[in-house]
């Protein structure tokens, strides 16, 4: 089982773990080529200058990306992401270090297939490394009620 | 003046497609190769979950197999279509600039190898107000992802920002 975190282990307050990156031309030219997304304000200096930058800057989608990965780390491989937003606010530029952090904001349980299904509302932020705030945003995770439940769960597929 | 900018901001073309579901279009089947190199990107320079690249590992878990990161796109490199410079919703404006304001994902099951994407689009509407950079509009495009099942993947709301500058904006998106 891979959860990290089930249902009763959650409170409202909590914060997840804090997930990091320091992007560079190295992460942004593997993502554009992930998501054939070759823009120029994404690859040349002179393009993010005349796209209202100081230079080239990354990719708001790459941003979203890591958001994901930050509420997967805290959740588990098993559990199930059901929503992740956010808005952008500031450029990424070369060198910048994002952080994103996370806290719950909201419990519920819901009827699943299989008995209850715990539901987490997660306020999200993605900062740089002068605490500016480069994306808010939010995600919705469902995790089994216990890890008994969540061993009871393993075996039922896509939807908790 | 603020009203009157804003509305040079809606094209004929975004009043003509507001609301109205463009032709569905179909990736290419996904490959196991595609999720290992999106999440090698997604986790650069550091190893990716397993769930994504490691199949005797995934079949160990819930997922029954390796399953794409949520965010993984399957319509990255088309055959055709390459060079296209109009937006689908219709707002492209030559001489306007345009800003991704951000995204909100909801997810239903997930993509795995060998599955591929029904994708419908439309443009769900607009709003318009003065920012520090202008008048400026708030495009909404809504996006909804079906698999080959018939099962709903994801839908996505995206908001495109488009303004008539009066400055150079200092941030991506105003607040």
């Amino acid at each position: 089982m891979s959860y990290r975190v089930t249902f009763d282990e959650v409170r409202v307050g909590q914060e997840i773990p804090p997930w990091s990156r320091t992007t560079a031309l190295m992460h942004w030219n593997r993502y554009a080529a992930a998501n054939d997304e070759f823009v120029p304000f994404h690859m040349e200096d002179e393009a993010g200058v005349e796209a209202g930058g100081r230079g080239a800057f990354g990719m708001g989608n790459l941003r979203h990306t890591y958001l994901v990965n930050a509420v997967r780390d805290w959740a588990g491989d098993e559990a199930e992401i059901r929503e992740v937003g956010c808005q952008y606010r500031a450029f990424n530029y070369r060198g910048d270090t994002l952080t994103c952090s996370g806290r719950v904001v909201e419990t519920s349980v819901e009827a699943g297939r299989q008995g209850p299904v715990g539901l987490v509302r997660l306020e999200l932020v993605v900062t740089n490394q002068d605490g500016t705030v480069a994306s808010p945003g939010h995600a919705l995770v469902a995790l089994p009620l216990t890890r008994e439940a969540a061993l009871a769960n393993a075996a039922h597929g896509d939807r908790l | 003046m603020e009203a009157s900018g804003a509305r040079a901001l809606i094209t004929p073309a975004m009043e003509a497609r507001r609301g109205v579901w463009g032709p569905p279009r179909a990736s290419a089947p996904v490959e196991r190769y595609d999720i290992r190199v999106w999440a090698i990107a997604a986790y650069w320079p550091e190893t990716p979950p397993r769930l994504y690249w490691d199949d005797a590992y995934a079949r160990a878990t819930r997922w029954r197999g390796v399953v794409a990161p949520q965010d993984f796109n399957p319509f990255g490199w088309p055959v055709d279509g390459r060079g296209e410079t109009e937006s689908p919703a219709g707002f492209s404006q030559p001489g306007v600039p345009s800003i991704n304001g951000g995204q909100s994902d909801e997810y239903g099951v997930p993509i795995r190898p060998g599955d591929w994407i029904t994708e419908r689009s439309r443009l769900r509407g607009w709003d318009h107000r003065r920012t520090r950079m202008g008048p400026t509009v708030f495009v909404t495009t809504e996006v909804v992802w079906l698999n080959q099942r018939g099962e709903f993947v994801r839908r996505r709301l995206s908001v495109n920002i488009r303004y008539h500058a009066d400055e150079a904006p200092e941030q991506e998106a105003p607040p």
